[in-house]
C-alpha cells in the first residue's frame, strides 16, 4: 500500500455544490432511499428467523403449531414462561447446561496459557527449526479434524479415557478427553493469533529489561501478558465460543452420555426427538444460546479484533 | 411413570453436579495455571543451572514445549496413523492397498454426497462472499452502520445447532389446507399464493436450504473482515474518482473491489475450509436423509453407526486431499506476508 498516485481533492466543495444540478440532487435522493431500504431489508432478513424463535419460545406449548409467530404480535397477546419452566425443570438440558461450562472453561483456559508460552518463544527466542514449526502450525490450521478421530479413540480407550468411565476423584473421564482434545484442536490457531501480537510489541522494552537483569521469566510475566490483554481477551472469546457451542469434538468424544453431555447435544437429541417435545425446543434453543449471546454483545469488540487479527494478517 | 424416572435421575445428577463436578471444575480453574507457571518456574530454574553458552538453546524448548506435546498427541500422530489406516482392512490387519478409497468411491451413494459437497464448495463460499461484500459496502454508507453489522454478525456467536434449530421454524412445512406456520411456506401461500414447499424433504430444495443456513451463519464473519479492509481504503482517492465524475459502480468496479481483492482472496479460502468441513447442519436437520449427506458427515456415520474404521479412515483421507490445494495456497500466503515483513 506504498502507492499514492491519486491527487488529492482538488476541486472547491462550494464550486461543486453549485454545478450539482436538480435531476442530480432528486436521483441522489431516490439513491440514499433505495439505499436505506436495501439496508434495512437485508438487516430484517438476517433477524427475522431468530425473532420469531424468540417469539415462539414465549408462546404457550401448543400455539405455534397451529398458528404462525406473526400472530402472537397482534392483541390479544398471551406470552408464558411455560416452555422455559419445563425444559429447565424436567429434561436433561439444566445439568447439560452444567456440563457446557464444565467443558468449556478448562478447555478455553489450557490452551491459552500453553500458547501463550509457545507464542512467546515463537515470537521472542531463536531456535532450530522455528520458523519451519511455526509453517506446520499455519498448515494445520486448515487440517480437517476428522482425520484425527480413529487414532485418537483408540489411545484415549486405551488410557481408560472414554466416558462413563471415573477417574480418581469420581472425574467423569470423558470430561479429561475432551479437555485434552479441545486443547489440541485449539492450539495452532491460539498459537498463530498470540505469536502475530507478541511479535509487534517494541524491542527496546524487552532490551531494557533484560539490561536490568530481568530474566524470560519476568519478562513474559510482567511485562508481555500486561501488554497482551487484548489479544488475550481475544482468544479467550474465541476459544470459548468454539468450545461453548462444538458439537463434533462432543459427540466424538463423549457420545451419547448424558452425564458429560454439553449442551448442543442435547439440544440435537430434543431435536432428533421432535415430535413429542417440540414446545421444549424454542426454550432449549435459547438456553443453550444465552452464554454466547452475552458474551458476544457483551464483549464484541475483542471477538471482532480477533477475528481481524487472525485471518487478514493471514 | 416415565416421567418420574426422569426425575429420579436428574436428582442423582444434580448431586454429582454439585458435591463431584462443581469441586472439581474450581480445581482445574485454579489448579491448571498454578502447574503450568509450576512447569516454567521449574524448569527456568534446571535451565539458569546450565552452563551460560548452552541456556539459549535449551530456553525455547521449555517454553513451546507443551504446544509441541499436544499438537503432536493430538493433530499430528493421529493424522499419519489415519493416513496410515486408511490403506488397512477393517481389522487394522490387512494391507489392502488403495481397496477402501476404490470401495468408497464406487459406493452406489457417494455421488450423491460428493455431489452435494461439490454444492457447498461452490455456493457456500460464493453467497457468503457477495452477501458480505454487499452488507459490508452498503452499511458503510448508513448511519446505523454499527446496530446493523451487530445483527447481521449474531449467528456467528451460536452453535449451529441453534441455527438449525432456528431454521427448522423458518422451514416448517404443513399440509395446504392448514395455516401455515413455517415462516417461507407463510410468505409462499399468503403472499404468492403457492403451494406450500417441504424444503428439508424435498430434494429438489434441500441442498440449498440446508446452504443457506450456513450462508446465513457465516456472513457476518465476512462482513467484518471485508468491512474493516474497506474502511482501510484512503477517502482522498474514492473522493477523487467521484470528482472526476466516476458513478459509484465504477468507484466499487474500479477501485474498491480491486483494492479488496486480497482480503476476499482470504475469506475466500476460510470459507472453502468451512465448506469442507460442514457437518452439523447436515447432521442435525436431515442425519444425511432425502440426498442431503457430506463428506463430514458420512465418515461420522461410517465411524460409529457402522463402526468401519478402514472406511472411515478412507474418507478422512479424501477430505484432507480436498484441503490440500487450499493449505498450499494459505502456506504460500503466509509465507509471501512472512518476506514483506
Amino acid at each position: 500500500m506504498s502507492v499514492a498516485t491519486a491527487a488529492p481533492p482538488a476541486a472547491p466543495p462550494a464550486a461543486a455544490r453549485k454545478a450539482t444540478r436538480w435531476s442530480e440532487r432528486i436521483s441522489a435522493r431516490v439513491g440514499t432511499a433505495g439505499l436505506n431500504v436495501a439496508v434495512i431489508a437485508l438487516t430484517l432478513a438476517w433477524i427475522v428467523p431468530t425473532l420469531a424463535l424468540l417469539i415462539n419460545s414465549f408462546r404457550s406449548g401448543g400455539a405455534f403449531n397451529t398458528s404462525g409467530w406473526w400472530t402472537a404480535l397482534a392483541p390479544p397477546f398471551s406470552f408464558t414462561l411455560d416452555s422455559y419452566r419445563a425444559v429447565l425443570g424436567a429434561s436433561d438440558l439444566a445439568p447439560s447446561f452444567f456440563n457446557s461450562f464444565m467443558i468449556t472453561i478448562p478447555a478455553t483456559l489450557i490452551p491459552t496459557a500453553i500458547a501463550a508460552f509457545a507464542a512467546y518463544a515463537f515470537a521472542w527466542m531463536k531456535f532450530w527449526g522455528r520458523d519451519w514449526i511455526f509453517l506446520a502450525l499455519v498448515g494445520l490450521l486448515a487440517v480437517p479434524l476428522q482425520l484425527t478421530f480413529i487414532p485418537l479413540l483408540t489411545l484415549a480407550v486405551h488410557f481408560g479415557l472414554n466416558s462413563g468411565n471415573t477417574l480418581p476423584g469420581g472425574l467423569n473421564a470423558g470430561f479429561l478427553a475432551v479437555w485434552i482434545a479441545h486443547t489440541g484442536y485449539g492450539l495452532p490457531f491460539a498459537i498463530y493469533l498470540l505469536a502475530n501480537f507478541f511479535r509487534v510489541l517494541p524491542a527496546d522494552l524487552f532490551e531494557s529489561a533484560e539490561i536490568d537483569g530481568a530474566g524470560p521469566v519476568t519478562v513474559f510475566f510482567r511485562l508481555v501478558l500486561p501488554l497482551s490483554v487484548p489479544a488475550l481477551a481475544s482468544l479467550v472469546i474465541f476459544q470459548f465460543l468454539w468450545v461453548w457451542n462444538d458439537l463434533l469434538v462432543a459427540l466424538i468424544y463423549v457420545g451419547g452420555t448424558p452425564e458429560v453431555a454439553p449442551l448442543t447435544v442435547t439440544l440435537t437429541n430434543l431435536v432428533g426427538s421432535l415430535g413429542q417435545h417440540r414446545e421444549y425446543l424454542t426454550a432449549a434453543a435459547f438456553v443453550s444460546m444465552a452464554v454466547p449471546l452475552l458474551v458476544f454483545f457483551t464483549l464484541q469488540r475483542y471477538f471482532v479484533r480477533g477475528i481481524l487479527a487472525g485471518s487478514v494478517k493471514g | 411413570m416415565a416421567g418420574l424416572r426422569l426425575i429420579v435421575r436428574l436428582q442423582v445428577d444434580w448431586q454429582t453436579l454439585l458435591t463431584v463436578n462443581l469441586p472439581i471444575l474450581l480445581f482445574v480453574i485454579i489448579g491448571v495455571p498454578l502447574v503450568l507457571i509450576g512447569y516454567i518456574l521449574g524448569t527456568e530454574f534446571l535451565v539458569k543451572r546450565l552452563p551460560k553458552r548452552s541456556q539459549p538453546s535449551f530456553r525455547p524448548w521449555v517454553w513451546v514445549g507443551p504446544a509441541i506435546v499436544f499438537v503432536g498427541l493430538i493433530l499430528v500422530y493421529p493424522m499419519i496413523g489415519t493416513v496410515v489406516r486408511s490403506f488397512f482392512d477393517r481389522g487394522g490387519n490387512g494391507f489392502v492397498g488403495f481397496g477402501n478409497f476404490v470401495r468408497m468411491l464406487t459406493d452406489p451413494g457417494i455421488l450423491i454426497v460428493l455431489r452435494n459437497n461439490l454444492l457447498w464448495l461452490l455456493l457456500y463460499p460464493g453467497l457468503v462472499l457477495i452477501f458480505g461484500l454487499l452488507l459490508a459496502v452498503l452499511s458503510d454508507r448508513v448511519k446505523y452502520e454499527k446496530p446493523v453489522k451487530s445483527l447481521i454478525f449474531m449467528p456467528m456467536a451460536i452453535s449451529f445447532v441453534a441455527m438449525a434449530v432456528i431454521w427448522q421454524f423458518v422451514y416448517y412445512y404443513r399440509p395446504p389446507d392448514v395455516p401455515q406456520t413455517g415462516t417461507l411456506n407463510a410468505i409462499l401461500v399468503n403472499l404468492f399464493h403457492g403451494q406450500p414447499i417441504t424444503w428439508i424433504q424435498d430434494t429438489r430444495f434441500n441442498n440449498f436450504a440446508l446452504i443457506l443456513i450456513g450462508v446465513w451463519g457465516g456472513t457476518g464473519f465476512a462482513m467484518v473482515i471485508l468491512s474493516a479492509a474497506l474502511k482501510g481504503i484512503p477517502g482522498e482517492l474514492l473522493e477523487a474518482a467521484r470528482v472526476d465524475g466516476a458513478t459509484e459502480v465504477t468507484i466499487f468496479r474500479r477501485i474498491i473491489l480491486p483494492l479488496m481483492m486480497p482480503t476476499i482472496v482470504v475469506v475466500g479460502t476460510t470459507m472453502v475450509i468451512f465448506a469442507l468441513k460442514a457437518f452439523d447442519v447436515v447432521y442435525v436437520m436431515t442425519a444425511g436423509n432425502y440426498n442431503t449427506d457430506i463428506l463430514a458427515r458420512r465418515m461420522y456415520s461410517e465411524l460409529y453407526n457402522a463402526g468401519n474404521n478402514a472406511n472411515a479412515s478412507a474418507l478422512a483421507v479424501i477430505l484432507l486431499l480436498a484441503v490440500v490445494p487450499v493449505l498450499i495456497f494459505n502456506l504460500r500466503q503466509f509465507r509471501a506476508v512472512e518476506a514483506r515483513r
